[in-house]
């Protein structure tokens, strides 16, 4: 069995969840209008938008598009590490202002640093944002053991395979509770077998946290299996073709690809990726 | 047969035997060939000349071993604290940056007669011209390792929303350690020809010295055990900052 979630601990005494409640109807990101423009050798490319975009607290969003559709630069704007050309953003109705605390982030690669050990690496958060570090460390060994990481908490990265690792950083990035968690295609770097597994698991472990979470993935079905919604791309500079709700049972398992109904979105979003091809 | 590591055995035993044999190649020639031992002396003489100069070999050991240490050290000191400063003021890194560069070209042992027409005869000029030969390759080293950050790992930082300060002790920092010790070992032996250099122009003690009064006396067996010694104490110095780094250097890029 489980041990019994530790997260208040943290986010009640480091005051990091503010105490919004989650039914109050407001969103936990806003995108009006947005657009991103990158200049490269002289010449202005867009890359993104215009997108208007508004993500329901609690709800877990994946984005999918063809490589290069500006999906991995919407998930930086939302994570407030670049800033929009034109249009704004509101992460839980204030105006977007650089990072926050309340935002978590998984890289495409795991981004574990090399000379820290594993759980030195998930209580990073904890260090850089002072959290109480007795809480912290309750709270990051609960995470570990979540992910079946326990055993390797004094190792190094390298000693890693790529999908405990890539646990490793999901633990590293819900270790300060955000109430909204970004992953930027978290399971990117890895076959497909540790892939569906990690996916799976990852659902479960988003249902058990119970907060907010925007996926960006090029592939269909991690997009479904995992969504409540999924949205779907067009080429650069990338809009918005469809969104669509995810209307398939939780908790969802290796049994859901096979419902009708997933087989049946999936085909949808198939077709609107290929279409764009012989547009 | 069969079982015993013969590969493995000739693989650890080659560079030994490939000395051994030169050193007896060496021995068999200065015989054969009656070279004069004030221009070659054979091994077995320079191993007896040792044995009779022994306590002023080592005396100068000491002498010149302190000098690289000291001026290596100092070196070290100067040059951390400066790419600190370079690293994260884009003003004196505008300003200083440049000099230092335009500096490091300047052959830094031409410089050691002035530094001892400048501040005499001592030990102090000697580990002067130590520092300057150290002092650039660990400055220039770790000022690319603090810059030598991976984007995402950044990324990661200005997510959490991390200070300068944070940003530097967790990821600049750990990142820079391998280059330190790079420069480091660059530096080292540099500083050993450093101090042999500051002894050739003036000094009245170390290694530099002794091989300087050695040749000027024709007395070439000694010039060779000093030199023996100067090759044998960068070797250690090298191999002293490389067992400091992998104790301290745990991870792999």
């Amino acid at each position: 069995m489980m041990a019994e979630q530790p997260a208040a601990l943290v986010s009640s005494a480091a005051g990091t969840n503010t105490g919004r409640s989650p039914s109050d109807g407001t969103p936990a990101i806003e995108l009006f209008g947005v657009t991103k423009n990158f200049e490269h050798d002289g010449k202005i490319v867009k890359a993104l938008g215009p997108i208007d975009l508004a993500i329901e607290n609690g709800s877990f969003v994946s984005v999918v598009g063809p490589s290069g559709c500006g999906k991995s630069t919407l998930l930086r704007l939302v994570a407030g590490l670049d800033e929009p050309t034109e249009g704004r953003l509101r992460r839980y109705g204030s105006e977007l202002d650089g990072p926050s605390r309340e935002v978590g982030i998984v890289f495409q690669d795991h981004v574990l640093f090399p000379w820290a050990s594993v759980l030195e690496n998930v209580m990073l958060p904890a260090d850089v944002l002072s959290l109480p570090k007795a809480a912290a460390l309750k709270r990051a060994r609960w995470l570990l053991e979540l992910t079946g990481l326990k055993d390797f908490a004094g190792h190094k990265p390298h000693m890693l395979s790529g999908g405990m690792k890539q646990r490793a950083a999901f633990c590293r990035a819900v270790l300060a509770d955000p109430q909204l968690l970004l992953l930027d295609e978290p399971f990117g770097a890895l076959d497909a077998l540790t892939r569906e597994e990690l996916s799976l698991e990852l659902s479960r472990l988003w249902q058990d946290l119970g907060r907010t979470a925007l996926l960006i993935t090029h592939d269909i079905a991690e997009a479904i299996l995992l969504g409540d919604r999924i949205i779907i791309m067009s080429d650069r500079p990338g809009r918005i073709r469809l969104d669509m709700k995810v209307d398939l049972p939780r908790p969802r398992d290796v049994s859901t690809v096979k419902n009708p109904r997933f087989i049946e979105i999936h085909q949808i979003a198939r077709e609107l990726l290929f279409a764009r091809e012989r547009n | 047969m069969g079982t015993f590591p013969w590969k493995a055995v000739s693989t650890r035993a080659t560079t030994p035997v490939i000395y051994f044999v030169l050193t007896i190649l060496w021995e068999a020639g200065v015989r054969l060939f009656h070279v004069p031992g004030w221009i070659l002396p054979a091994p077995t003489a320079i191993v007896a000349m040792a044995k009779e100069w022994a306590p002023e070999l080592l005396y100068n050991t000491y002498i010149t071993v302190r000098e690289t240490i000291i001026g290596f050290v100092l070196a070290l000191v100067l040059s951390l604290p400066l790419a600190v400063i370079i690293a994260f003021t884009s003003t004196a890194r505008r300003l200083l940056y440049p000099i230092l560069l335009g500096l490091q070209s300047v052959p830094k042992v031409a410089l050691a007669p002035l530094v001892i027409l400048w501040l005499g005869i001592g030990n102090w000029p000697k580990i002067i011209i130590v520092i300057l030969v150290c002092f650039f390759p660990i400055l220039v080293n770790v000022v690319a390792g603090f810059e030598a950050v991976p984007k995402p790992m950044l990324d990661l930082m200005y997510s959490l929303r991390a200070s300068k300060l944070a940003i530097f002790r967790r990821l600049r920092a750990p990142i820079a350690m391998p280059h330190l010790f790079t420069g480091c070992k660059v530096a080292i032996t540099f500083a050993v020809i450093g101090a042999v250099i500051g002894e050739f122009v003036a000094a009245q003690e170390g290694l530099g010295y002794m091989i300087l009064m050695s040749t000027a006396q024709s007395q070439t067996p000694l010039a060779f055990a000093a030199i023996l010694l100067l090759t044998l104490i960068s070797i250690a110095l090298y191999y002293a900052i490389e067992f400091l780094e992998r104790r301290f250097v745990t991870w792999h890029p």
